[in-house]
């Protein structure tokens, strides 16, 4: 049954998950170049980006790409589906880094030299996150007694009161899986020049669009991790949670644009460091307790 | 309107230029003039860019650079000349290894002149670039319906 559950889940959010996507992208560009004294684009810009992309002729370097860029954007949106519908936590969050794989491939694949080191980068970026997201996996597993996000409905309390450690934890992440500023070391979404575009240097029209669309796909997914730390049995708590999204999403512009691109070096270590510390001490805490 | 005209994304190349254009050509990109408004992206890319903006003049060393990006760029895209320079050679047309504007390499959309080009001839320049750069989206649909 929950499998037919997911697939339904992932058709609405095949629709509603780039809508949203794409004026959380808006806003994004919008309050950044307030934050920068400037007028901004429309709100609606992201979506003429895209359809423009997809109305430029088609090229690319080899024929496997499309493919590859295709499974990583078929795989952000079971991922979307699987999490809204209720699903498996834990298969969500494999499915996701599935698609993040795909999107490795299809950057390696084109075999130049921007896009491997794009590639190379964002492969750090998976491992500076991962251990954060398997430890929160597990923390509201101890914390809700089950790994289906739909179990989060049927307690009374809010599973951020033993899990705020865990929390902060996603918090730091998040910034390397939306790749914002400190942490944008595979594909940029300011510096458009050569290395800082990394992993999308050979991809271009149609590609570049569906790529988009996987990115706004996995925005609202991880909004979505955000929010499900404040879900209880009270429906008004999703009005709750969505506020906490919104909030969160803010604090991830205002760190993109107040700090300066980091090494990796600095990414993984810390990523490592605050999944150890935050992750690991709250999954202690709740074992004994 | 069509959506090829609202996300002009740019391209800049500084050809043979004294940056006298390059310097003009950053400052009405730079956030005093907030292109973003308009959709513009100034990217490094050859295959994201819509429009090529060339400061000075092609020669012998650079004209396959110029070709190079050009066959890159993915269509439809637009060609405009930034100063004198880029649009006939300028002072330069009679040095020893200057071939001429950039119309001698590449098919050229637009021209704007000046030395240096002023920002508002830019904008200029690129308002009219977007405009045809919108005739080709059209025609390259209808070539695709067609097809």
């Amino acid at each position: 049954m929950s499998i037919v559950y997911a697939l339904i889940g992932t058709l609405v959010f095949a629709v509603l998950g780039p809508v949203i996507g794409c004026l959380l992208a808006g806003l994004d560009r919008k309050i950044t170049a307030r934050m920068q004294g400037r007028v901004g684009p429309p709100l609606l810009q992201p979506y003429y980006d895209v359809r423009k992309l997809f109305g430029k002729e088609r090229v690319s370097v080899n024929t496997t790409e499309s493919a590859y860029v295709v499974a990583a954007l078929v795989f952000a949106l079971l991922a979307g589906g699987i999490f809204f519908s209720g699903g498996n936590l834990l298969m969500c969050v494999f499915v996701i880094t599935l698609s993040s794989l795909f999107f490795i491939v299809a950057a390696y694949s084109s075999c130049s030299p921007y896009s491997e080191i794009g590639a190379h980068r964002e492969t750090l970026q998976v491992m500076s996150y991962e251990p954060m997201i398997v430890l929160m996996t597990v923390v509201f597993y101890q914390a809700s007694g089950s790994f289906d996000v739909s179990n989060l409905f049927n307690i009374s309390i809010p599973i951020i009161g033993c899990t705020w450690l865990a929390f902060f934890g996603l918090l730091f992440v998040l910034t390397i899986k939306l790749r914002k500023s400190p942490f944008d070391l595979s594909m940029s979404h300011h510096a458009h020049q050569e290395i800082v575009r990394g992993m999308t240097t050979e991809m271009s029209g149609p590609t570049l669009a569906k790529i988009e669309i996987m990115h706004w796909c996995e925005t609202v997914l991880f909004l979505g991790w955000i929010g499900m730390f404040f879900i209880w049995l009270n429906p008004l708590s999703l009005v709750l949670a969505i506020i906490v999204a919104v909030l969160v999403y803010f604090l991830e512009i205002w760190i993109d644009n107040n700090f300066a691109r980091t090494k990796w070096q600095v990414m993984l270590g810390s990523a490592w460091f605050i999944a150890l510390v935050c992750g690991g001490l709250n999954v202690i805490v709740l074992m004994f307790v | 309107m069509g959506y090829a005209s609202k996300s002009p994304w740019v391209i800049h190349y500084d050809g043979s230029s004294c940056n006298g254009c390059d310097i003009e050509v950053l400052a009405t990109l730079c956030p005093g003039f907030d292109a973003e408004r308009f959709g513009v992206i100034n990217t490094g890319n050859p295959k994201h860019a819509d429009i090529f903006l060339v400061t000075g003049s092609v020669n012998e060393r650079n004209i396959d650079v110029v070709k190079e990006i050009y066959d890159q760029m993915v269509e439809p895209k637009v060609v405009i000349a930034c100063g004198i320079c880029a649009c006939t050679g300028g002072i330069f047309h009679d040095c020893y290894n200057v071939i001429g504007g950039v119309d001698k390499a590449i098919p050229v959309d637009v021209y704007a002149p000046g030395c240096a080009v002023r920002p508002e001839a830019i904008i200029d320049a690129v308002v009219q670039g977007i405009g045809i750069l919108e005739e080709k989206a059209e025609a390259l649909k209808a070539s695709k319906r067609g097809a």
